[in-house]
């Protein structure tokens, strides 16, 4: 059983990126393209349930395809944690794809096509063993990124696009330089052979380059600032899509490497610790001068990252498990806060506080999916983990 | 050492570009900032001490082909989003800030400034 589910990860990848390719191909107003988009998302979140089923207990998956031996196969595998954000993120995906079929946003071309493609790379990233395919099942999530950012942004006004996909661009190059450093003095990137690697002064330097990389891509003060302007011009359900997936995979991979390289050196931690304070508290302030709710809930999302770090930069099992959880509890209830913000973006044609007075009264369903949203945005509800 | 300059040539040339302000400008300024990254990681196969991998010769002293597929695999990506990045430069309204602050005062020039 479980050696037919390892054999079988490959296609967490493969599938998304098959049917997207076949969504590309059948016209968009096709009665196949909702259904086949949604049905992928729907089967991609039940696998990863589950895989996490399966390595709730510890376990680990891994899978060389095509049966190479290790290190010169693509290997893949599954624990409990890259199973956890897997299942988290595709039921951001579902949600938002459910948020699109609703606003038509799915009807516009390729749209439902580039989601799938989206999934097949965010599979991937979280599902690769390899530092080397983790940037390029990066790059796979980030292009179909530009093609949502750019086809569903208003008309004619792309500076957030060149913005996102410059900065990206430049964060992915910058990571690829500190994977290529981490081959010169290892001569591995597989992240299983580079256990405890970080022990070694010129590897820890390597890898900090490449964790730099990352920080750009999560958000991290202060290169925080370009998300609040590339995540306000996409389009809503694009936003809540991107901010459950993409900063959450840079994320991750600052956990895992952490975790695996670093072994949680408290030099190294007190790094993260320190940008990690000061991204949480520059966020929540930087939340306090907007008056545009989009933008509130961004700088929110920014402050959310800097709790999520500190929860590995304490590297204790209680800091680690609080992270997580919060790190689940936030692309859900992040995703659901963007949703709900878009909702009212969408019917009433704007975001600002000052225009929308009075929703209380007139949406009695958004108000009471903002307020519980709202109340379960701090980390109150895991919060009793760190003590 | 030829290959360490060349790496360091490319970024600094790379990252000047860069931070320029005109689009093809920075479409530039990536386009060598990725090839110094691609002869990074050709370095760091120890091309300097390893010999082309010819049938039946040493091999001790072969290339590692994995950097070398690493380099294929990263020019393919780059090359991609150069195209995407190079047609956020002719698409859209010049809604971008590019011109310099002569050229807002100056009609003529910042008429060629959108054009570009």
């Amino acid at each position: 059983m479980i050696g037919i589910l390892e054999a079988l990860m490959p296609l967490f990848v493969g599938a998304p990126l098959m049917l997207g390719a076949v969504l590309f191909v059948i016209s968009n107003r096709h009665p196949l393209q909702p259904i086949i988009g949604l049905g992928t998302l729907l089967a991609l979140l039940a696998g990863s349930g589950v895989l996490l089923a399966v390595t709730f207990d510890g376990t680990v998956l891994s899978h060389q395809i095509g049966l190479w031996p290790g290190g010169i196969a693509i290997a893949f595998v599954a624990d409990s944690f890259s199973s956890l954000i897997l299942t988290a993120g595709a039921v951001v995906a579902v949600i938002s794809f459910l948020y699109m079929m609703a606003s038509g946003e799915s009807q516009s071309p390729a749209i439902p096509a580039l989601v799938l493609v989206l999934m097949g790379g965010v599979s991937g990233a979280l599902l690769t063993a390899d530092l080397f395919n983790l940037f390029v099942f990066i790059e796979v999530m980030l292009l179909p990124s530009y093609g949502l950012l750019i086809f569903l942004s208003r008309r004619g006004e792309l500076s957030a696009s060149r913005l996102y996909v410059v900065v990206n661009l430049l964060a992915s190059t910058l990571f690829l330089a500190g994977v290529g450093l981490i081959y010169a003095i290892q001569g591995t990137v597989n992240m299983a052979a580079l256990a405890g690697a970080g022990e070694d002064p010129a590897t820890a330097i390597a890898t900090a380059v490449s964790l730099a990389a990352i920080a750009v891509k999560a958000a991290v003060f202060p290169v925080h600032g370009w998300l609040a302007r590339t995540y306000a011009a996409a389009s809503p359900a694009v936003a809540a899509l991107f901010s459950g997936l993409h900063t959450k995979i840079a994320v991750y991979v600052v956990y895992r490497i952490s975790a695996v390289i670093f072994e949680g050196q408290s030099a190294w931690m007190l790094a993260i610790l320190i940008f990690a304070s000061l991204t949480l508290v520059i966020g929540a302030f930087a939340a306090l001068g907007e008056n545009n709710m989009r933008s509130l809930m961004i700088f929110q999302m920014v402050s959310g990252i800097g709790f999520i770090l500190v929860g590995i930069s304490l590297f204790t099992p209680l800091g680690l498990t609080s992270g997580i959880a919060y790190m689940v509890h936030h692309m859900i209830v992040m995703g659901a806060l963007l949703l709900t913000v878009s909702a009212i973006e969408h019917t009433y044609g704007t975001g600002r506080l000052d225009q929308v007075s009075g929703l209380r009264t007139r949406e009695k369903f958004v108000t009471a999916a903002f307020v519980i949203g709202s109340l379960s945005c701090r980390p109150s509800s895991v919060f009793w983990v760190y003590r | 050492m030829s290959l360490a300059l060349s790496v360091g040539l490319l970024a600094a040339a790379g990252v000047y570009l860069v931070l320029q302000r005109g689009m093809i400008r920075i479409i530039l300024g990536f386009v060598l900032l990725t090839h110094a990254v691609n002869l990074l990681i050709i370095a760091a196969g120890g091309s300097a001490r390893r010999e082309a991998p010819f049938i039946g010769g040493e091999t001790s002293i072969a290339a590692d082909p994995l950097p070398q597929a690493f380099v294929l695999t990263a020019i393919v990506i780059a090359f991609a989003i150069t195209v995407v990045l190079a047609t956020l430069a002719i698409a859209g309204r010049g809604d971008d800030d590019t011109e310099s602050e002569q050229a807002e005062n100056d009609p003529e020039v910042s008429k060629r400034g959108e054009s570009a």
